[in-house]
């Protein structure tokens, strides 16, 4: 039975109602077609049918559990590398502030040797200045006057 | 009694007393009485559905897998709609047939589904439905050719373009008649639609079908 038969005797135009007329494909041709679509349809749900459905089932929800392991694996790594930057960002740091105070440290050192050199040294000046022997009264004297012109 | 449906009557039986049709009075039933009656009835109505599950799964599986190509989903949706049936069986007065009924449910479930993941399109990770390819590939080989069966897969697969891209209702109407040859008198009862418009589903199917295969001869 073609497909325009089976609408005959149904109120209306069959060619309206199937879209027969649309095209330039015969009836005899779309009903090979559907027939070949229908044996397709059927062959296919026949075959998943009777396939045990239990590994899709479970590869569904290991899938879940993939996606869930991912995000972890994620997450951990991303823990452990921000982690890690922040430890060696502090690190750093640490190390920054402790050459500062190391160099400020060195600084304030030499800064105190240079004073107590020149303490020294005036302290030298002035003691030797003070201790010269009276042989050399003339000669300081002479050196001072220097000085003062 | 069986109805033209093929199913057991399984109307409430009075505890207190039977009546006939001619209104003659039996003797009170007991409660002992009863009680058998009541699981006598619980189990006709199990294995009633124990039969209808046998006899319609693998067609509502089938029709659930050309509706969604997927055929995970399609199982899921099967067994949905055979727990939906068994929790309602009670309800079914047999109107229509069970096959009617059943395809009813599978696909308002399906309806269901689509606006959910239409609402939740961002749950979904990844969609389990086949290529069009995939779905062509399973034809009979029968006594054909290798070109004609060429021919004939490449066809198949037109003609699953041509479903996807149908209307929902559409599609339920046209997978309905040519795949599942459901009367139209049927697809008006699965679907809710008058036979007018179930007409008018087809004939739009059907002129985009004959359009894919037309066109791209």
């Amino acid at each position: 039975m073609s497909y325009k038969e089976r609408f005959e005797g149904e109120p209306g135009s069959a060619d309206d109602r199937t879209g027969l007329n649309e095209g330039d494909l015969k009836d005899s041709e779309l009903e090979q077609v559907l027939s070949n679509f229908r044996s397709s349809v059927r062959a296919w749900s026949e075959a998943e049918y009777s396939r045990p459905r239990a590994a899709a089932k479970a590869a569904r929800g290991r899938s879940w559990r993939l996606a869930a392991g991912w995000a972890l694996g994620c997450a951990l790594v991303a823990g452990g590398v921000g982690g890690g930057v922040y430890e060696r960002h502090q690190r750093l740091e640490t190390a920054r502030i402790a050459a500062v105070h190391e160099a400020e440290q060195k600084r304030l050192a030499v800064e105190e040797k240079a004073r107590e050199e020149e303490e020294l040294l005036a302290k030298v000046d002035s003691d030797v200045s003070r201790e010269v022997p009276s042989a050399m009264e003339p000669l300081a004297q002479l050196m001072a006057e220097d000085e003062t012109q | 009694m069986r109805n033209a449906t093929g199913r057991v009557n399984s109307q409430p039986v009075r505890a207190s007393t039977c009546v006939m049709a001619a209104g003659t009075a039996l003797e009170p039933m007991t409660g002992e009485a009863a009680a058998e009656i009541a699981a006598l009835q619980l189990e006709t109505a199990t294995e009633e559905f124990s039969s209808v599950v046998a006899s319609h799964r693998p067609q509502i599986f089938r029709f659930l897998l050309a509706s969604t190509r997927d055929v995970d989903l399609a199982e899921t949706l099967t067994q949905e709609c055979f727990l939906k049936a068994h929790r309602n069986w009670g309800g079914f007065r047999g109107d229509s047939s069970a096959m009617t009924w059943l395809m009813r449910i599978a696909i308002n479930l399906q309806k269901d589904h689509w606006r959910n993941r239409r609402m939740q399109f961002w749950r979904q990770t990844r969609n389990h439905a086949v290529d069009l390819d995939e779905a062509s590939d399973w034809l009979p080989s029968g006594e054909r050719s290798a070109e004609q069966k060429m021919l004939a897969r490449e066809q198949v697969g037109r003609v699953w373009e041509a479903v996807k891209g149908l209307s929902e209702r559409q599609r339920t109407v046209f997978l309905l008649r040519y795949v599942e040859e459901q009367e139209l008198s049927a697809i008006a009862q699965a679907t809710g639609l008058s036979e007018g418009t179930v007409k008018a589903h087809l004939s739009r199917a059907l002129a985009r079908v004959r359009a894919e295969l037309g066109g791209k001869r």
